[in-house]
């Protein structure tokens, strides 16, 4: 079992036996998770807090009932960074957090590598939940498992990712990590939403969704972030819906096995087909939700044992 | 009082030559290359190593008005002289903009009252550097500005740049300009591409710079004016200006020391010390830029000195200041492109001190009979490893922090006094 990581800021730090250390130990989270009683005592005495910069229902939710369920104190701090300048509430806000011992850091925030620049402020395991464009290392994990439960692999697949990749923090994680585990990744989207000099990263660019979900394992949508679109990325949302939108025709010339997923939320109508996301035979929406709160446990817990042997070799004087 | 200086390696960047000799400092100008020592002159033994012409640095940021606390004349001056900086060429994005005769007579007061090196100002083009009406630029220029420009701010109504560059052509007045597309710019942190993508950063095409360009060259050419295109950094600019040199219109280009040594992946994991404006490239254009220094297609490097302060660095990358201090690192920076075999020496100061000079009408910058003795020596050789803190700029905001540099100044003469080094 490795997993070294002191902080979990991207899936870019990680190695892929790393990877494969929280995939592994997620999955027994899965099966409490699935029990009447979901305890367990990994956390039993740390201090989590969540750190909100960003507004957010489901991570959040996710977020905390992992660390409740691993029996950790857990605090939800929503910060509104509207009011205060941005930059000054977050040094600060981590400073005063630091003094308060926390021993895990769940931080979102709509700068890209603000989560990293927080992290080298304090002095507890920081989780990224989230920083502007840049990474949401735990939303690429918790796709890798619901992967590799539906396809029994998590390499040597075939993934299209879809739609707005330019904003999207969730297709660069699962980029990073497919490319990790040694798949085949496919970005379809229309040019305006494609982040420039993408194609050097490894992965295959389509702008037709029929031609880029040829033989596709698994086909990834993603949101459009319409409350980032401040003006004309697309024409409209119809037409956006037309050609990018995934419905069961344009499904059609993906693997007929093929597994649909999205991070969430959802805008049925205009880059998925409500039906289609319903449809217990292809979606795989909703395993995507419960393994999130298994793969955060098991983040978590990776990093509360890296954070203690830390101290503990601090403590008898080790150098670390 | 007479100084002589013997056993100089002479960096000459007017015949682009370098050779043993001497020089003899009289009532603050060269007034001899090669000569006998004078009776009674203070001899002072330079060891071999490397004469030259002070450095001639175009469009450093001192914080006088307005954010002294990031630098004033007195530190910009000192950190100068350790840098073998001579004349400072400031800029006027202050707060506020040095705008009016009244505010540029205040800065010239009290730059010739701190400052050990000389400097020389200029004005903003439009008031407030707001890009709306040009300003007196008649009064500015007999209060002694040295050239007009907004600085970062592009003026984007054509016709009030239309304006304002007939009526400076028509007082021979030189303005400078970033040719930069501003809407393409608008909140970018890195140049697009590859870096940008994976970071997550708004990017803007290097094609922005072009497109800034030509809209520039075409009111160059509407209008007659002497322009410098200041902070051309990338490829895509390239042959346009060259075919706008060759056509001779009376244009000059610069960039930055930091555009030559660092490129776009050098900011790694968000270092905001590496953000600067424009914004780093990629090492392709890097190399075209070097390339375009050497053959004098782009005649002038400048530090781009940009003085910030630790809480205006201390941000997320997308919203911390722009700029680095460059005063002292310039010279050992700009020597990392002679040790890669890029430019010589006297190439180096022709980019650094002889062309600025030249196109300002200065009559520094050379190693010459009769010019002023404003002169730096200096190790090429010497290794150091930079600590951001011995700086002596007010603001520590360099990307150099913890690298190892080669070449270190160990005196500098202003007008034959000297102001940094060992007593002679």
């Amino acid at each position: 079992m490795t997993f070294r990581a002191r902080h979990l800021l991207g899936i870019e730090h990680l190695a892929p036996e790393e990877i494969r250390t929280v995939l592994d130990l997620a999955e027994t989270y899965v099966d409490l998770n699935r029990r009447t009683v979901k305890h367990s005592d990994a956390l039993a005495g740390m201090t989590q807090i969540n750190m909100f910069f960003e507004a957010s229902t489901r991570t959040q939710a996710s977020f905390e009932l992992a660390g409740k369920r691993l029996g950790a104190d857990v605090m939800n701090m929503s910060v509104a960074h509207s009011s205060v300048k941005k930059g000054e509430t977050l040094i600060d806000t981590a400073m005063t957090l630091n003094a308060m011992h926390p021993d895990l850091l769940v931080v979102r925030h709509p700068a890209s590598g603000a989560v990293d620049l927080l992290a080298q402020k304090v002095n507890c395991a920081v989780l990224n939940a989230g920083d502007g464009r840049h990474e949401h290392p735990t939303q690429a994990l918790l796709d890798a498992l619901t992967i590799r439960r539906a396809k029994g692999r998590i390499q040597r697949l075939t993934v299209a990712i879809c739609g707005d990749i330019a904003h999207s923090r969730v297709a660069r994680s699962n980029l990073i990590l497919l490319g990790k585990m040694e798949n085949r990744v496919r970005l379809i989207g229309p040019p305006t939403l494609m982040p420039s000099g993408v194609g050097d990263l490894g992965c295959e660019v389509y702008q037709d969704m029929r031609e880029g979900l040829k033989d596709c394992d698994v086909v990834m949508m993603l949101r459009l972030q319409r409350e980032r679109m401040d003006g004309g990325f697309i024409p409209s949302e119809r037409e956006y819906y037309h050609r990018f939108g995934l419905d069961a025709e344009k499904l059609a010339f993906a693997k007929e096995d093929a597994i649909v997923m999205h991070p969430g939320p959802m805008n049925r109508g205009v880059e998925i087909d409500g039906e289609l996301a319903d449809d217990i035979n292809r979606s795989v929406i909703q395993h995507q939700v419960e393994m999130g709160v298994a793969v955060r446990m098991a983040c978590m817990d990776l990093l509360a044992r890296n954070l203690r042997a830390e101290r503990g070799a601090r403590a008898a004087g080790v150098m670390v | 009082m007479t100084l002589h200086l013997i056993n100089a390696r002479l960096i000459d960047p007017e015949g682009l030559t370098q050779s043993e000799g001497s020089v003899t400092i009289e009532d603050g100008v060269i007034s001899a290359l090669n000569g006998d020592a004078p009776k009674g002159a203070n001899v002072f033994d330079c060891e071999g190593r490397c004469l030259a012409p002070g450095i001639v640095d175009l469009g450093v940021k001192i914080g006088e008005p307005g954010e002294r606390h990031k630098e004033s004349f007195r530190s910009a001056g000192l950190a100068a002289a350790a840098g073998g900086v001579t004349t400072i060429i400031a800029r006027p994005d202050t707060h506020p903009a040095i705008d009016n005769p009244e505010t540029l007579e205040f800065v010239t007061r009290r730059a010739a009252e701190a400052s050990p090196v000389r400097i020389r100002h200029m004005a903003a083009l439009t008031k407030g550097r707001e890009g709306r009406e040009m300003t007196e630029i008649g009064f500015l220029l007999d209060a002694g500005a040295i050239a007009f420009t907004d600085c970062d701010h592009v003026v984007t109504d054509t016709k009030v740049l239309s304006r304002a560059l007939t009526y400076a052509k028509s007082l021979g007045a030189l303005v400078m300009g970033h040719p930069q597309e501003p809407g393409l710019s608008k909140g970018a942190a890195t140049t697009s591409g590859k870096f940008a993508s994976l970071r997550g950063l708004p990017g803007v095409s290097p094609m922005a710079e072009r497109i800034g360009f030509d809209r520039d060259m075409g009111l160059v050419e509407m209008t007659g004016v002497r322009y410098h295109f200041d902070q051309i950094t990338t490829a895509r600019a390239l042959p346009p200006l060259e075919r706008a040199k060759r056509n001779g219109f009376d244009v000059t280009a610069g960039t930055s020391i930091h555009h030559l040594t660092l490129n776009e992946f050098d900011v790694g994991d968000y270092r905001t010390f590496f953000k600067v404006k424009p914004p780093l490239r990629s090492e392709d254009d890097r190399l075209a830029t070097v390339e375009a220094v050497a053959s004098g297609v782009i005649d002038i490097i400048s530090s781009m000195h940009t003085p910030q302060d630790e809480e205006s660095k201390r941000l997320p990358y997308e919203d911390a200041a722009a700029g680095a201090v460059a005063l002292e690192t310039f010279l050992p920076a700009a020597l990392r492109l002679y040790h890669a075999g890029h430019l010589t020496l006297p190439q180096l100061f022709r980019a650094m001190a002889l062309n600025p000079a030249g196109r300002l009408g200065l009559p520094q910058g050379r190693l010459a009979q009769g010019a002023p003795a404003d002169l730096v020596l200096f190790d090429p050789d010497t290794p150091f490893v930079l600590d951001r803190f011995k700086l002596r700029s007010k603001s520590k905001n360099t990307p150099f922090d913890g690298q190892r540099m080669e070449g270190r100044v160990l005196a500098t003469w202003v007008a034959g006094r000297q102001v940094f080094g060992a007593e002679a």
